[in-house]
């Protein structure tokens, strides 16, 4: 195992009564890394990912993240990660400058390091006339930017991106996968799913679930010469295919 | 602390940034406190009388008369035969018959006795029972009037008349303001207190705030403080404001003093909002919140000696009264105003309210949860 994984998932179980969400998965996630999590919809990718997060404990198996045990320092893993739901969650009542200075504030940065963060994310997001304004007011693209921004305001070690791309135009996603690298550029780790086949090429890794279980890891390109696919979309379909459960 | 100071901050953001909020937790208390006290009043009025006179006497007009003056009833039927007025009140247009019968003042003057008849409608049953006291009081009333008129010189003294009078302590005048305006208040800030802190959480939950709160570092204590401090500022806001209202607005001289009441009522906030907070944990929409809030609530309010007495419940019934908070914030909200009951008259509820609080906060801490 190198000493540089952040991720280390061993065996990991998450079941629902009779129903396994998550099947013995197991990989390993390297610093600095760009890891796509694919599946079909149902695979258990949000589940495997919240799992990750310490938001849901697992039935069994291991997994280390950051250096913390999922089942006993959930907390700790907490200081150490970014997250992004589905789910939009800024406070859409908030203007961009009160929901950095909110999640900066929760965790721990001073005041000194929530202003540089602030006129940072700003500048850099190109928000400098909107810094005040409500966050409800603002486009999909830029609110999902700016969700990312703020999932990475206390510089984690790990990001973990639950399909943040939805619903977004194509220039506002190769503008977010650009954040993306970035922060990967910056040590931090990425971990991301994504139901866009052309995102799953930026990643360095790509692993595809199918029912609870990861069928396929590798690099785009090692798995698309071992499916003997031109492009991951063929790849992602010759996979997903087995599956049996429905959506 | 400091992730403390940054919960509130954004806590009063969002209260702020909300004006129908704001208009509600403000106005709509402050316009039922004006409203409520007035009309839900335990004093019956405008009941409806029928009487069914078979003598047609100067006595009995003289007695009808004064019953029509005390200003509890309305003559509506008067009539001749018994059967019209029963009719009365079988079309629900008469709450009482008054039956005089024929040769009525002749008895009275004669033979010193008469007789009356009462039938009362008791579908309304405590207008009814009051309705039925009042006029046997009135006449009563006019009974001793007519005879001290005739009797001034008795040659003999007059039959013994056994007359109980009752004083009232406490609340000498009998007013029921002092028993409502308190009470009502009590009631408002019952309802705001759970509901808006219910709801509140669980609206997060359904926006999805909240996983992106659980994601964070942040302590389970200080999420919930974070939530309970603003309220309960809000909280004291109107409770000072339905102070206001009980001084200025009803003239309600409290006996004791009114900073125990305040303390007491700050108190009991912080185990209200508590079980608001309780609730949401429990609940997963807004929706849920709003049952389980309103039928805790109904039966808070039922049972917490508000409409009817506590001493009258069955036996079980009373004891369990002692696991509702409303039913003590009521007795020291009596207690202190009416009787001017002080810190040590009230200990006992005090601690009660701080037990309640502590429970019910450590229970919503312990049932949040930040990992499925």
């Amino acid at each position: 195992m190198n000493k540089e994984n952040v991720i280390v998932v061993n065996g990991l179980t998450k079941s629902f009564g009779d129903f396994v969400a998550v099947d013995h998965i197991s990989f390993e996630v390297s610093k600095g890394e760009i890891f796509g999590f694919l599946g079909a919809n149902g695979a258990g990718k949000t589940t495997a990912m919240r799992m990750l997060c310490g938001l849901s404990t697992p039935t069994s198996g291991k997994a280390m993240v950051a250096g913390f045990d999922v089942f006993r320092e959930a907390e700790k893993i907490k200081q150490n990660i970014g997250y992004m739901s589905q789910k939009f969650s800024l406070y859409e009542d908030l203007t961009i400058k009160e929901n950095i200075q909110f999640y900066g504030g929760i965790y721990g940065l001073t005041k000194k390091q929530i202003q540089e963060k602030t006129d940072y994310l700003v500048a850099h997001l190109h928000l400098q006339n909107h810094q005040n304004s409500l966050v409800k007011s603002l486009p999909l693209g830029w609110k999902q930017k700016l969700a990312f921004s703020v999932a990475i305001v206390h510089d984690p070690a790990i990001v973990f991106l639950d399909e943040p791309t939805g619903g977004v135009d194509p220039v506002t996603r190769r503008e977010f996968w650009e954040l993306i690298y970035d922060a990967s550029e910056r040590g931090i780790t990425v971990f991301v799913t994504t139901h866009y086949m052309d995102e799953a090429e930026y990643c360095h890794r790509v692993s595809i679930m199918v029912d609870g279980r990861i069928e396929a890891l590798d690099t785009p390109k090692g798995l698309k010469k071992t499916y003997d696919s031109v492009s991951m979309d063929e790849v992602f379909l010759k996979l997903a295919r087995k599956a049996v459960r429905g959506e | 602390m400091r992730v403390l100071k940054y919960l509130l901050q954004k806590e009063f953001r969002q209260i702020f940034r909300d004006p129908s909020i704001l208009r509600i937790i403000f106005m709509i208390p402050t316009l039922q406190l004006i409203i409520i006290p007035m009309a839900a009043d335990y004093e019956v009025r405008n009941i409806n009388l029928a009487v069914a006179d078979h003598d047609h006497s100067v006595y009995t007009q003289q007695m009808i008369q004064k019953i029509k003056s005390s200003g509890y009833f309305k003559l509506v039927n008067y009539s001749s035969t018994f059967q019209e007025a029963v009719t009365s009140i079988e079309a629900d247009k008469a709450d009482i018959v008054l039956e005089i019968p024929a040769k009525f003042e002749q008895n009275i003057v004669r033979e010193d006795h008469a007789s009356l008849f009462l039938a009362v409608n008791a579908v309304n049953g405590m207008k009814a029972n009051l309705g039925a006291a009042y006029l046997q009081n009135i006449i009563q009333n006019y009974n001793n009037q007519i005879r001290t008129k005739w009797v001034q010189f008795p040659p003999i003294p007059p039959q013994t008349n056994i007359n109980v009078s009752v004083s009232n302590w406490f609340n000498p005048m009998m007013s029921y303001k002092y028993f409502m305006v308190p009470a009502v208040l009590a009631t408002l800030l019952t309802l705001l207190g759970t509901f808006l802190t219910a709801l509140n959480i669980v609206r997060e939950k359904e926006i999805g705030t909240i996983e992106q709160i659980n994601v964070t570092p942040i302590k389970k204590y200080h999420f919930i403080l974070g939530k309970l401090i603003p309220f309960w500022i809000l909280g004291l806001v109107v409770l000072t404001i339905g102070f206001l209202i009980m001084r200025f607005g009803y003239q309600i001289h409290p006996v004791g003093n009114m900073l125990i009441v305040y303390l007491f009522a700050s108190l009991y906030l912080l185990s209200i909002l508590g079980l608001g907070l309780l609730i949401s944990t429990y609940a997963d929409t807004q929706q849920q919140a709003m049952l389980i809030s309103f039928f805790l609530l109904m039966i808070f309010i039922m049972l917490g000696g508000l409409f009817t007495p506590i001493d009258s419940m069955p036996a079980w019934v009373q004891k369990l009264t002692w696991l509702n908070p409303v039913s003590y914030f009521i007795d020291v909200v009596r207690m202190v105003v009416l009787k001017g009951s002080g810190l040590s008259d009230i200990k006992n509820h005090i601690f009660v309210i701080i037990g309640f609080a502590i429970f019910l906060n450590s229970w919503a801490v312990w049932n949040y949860k930040k990992t499925s």
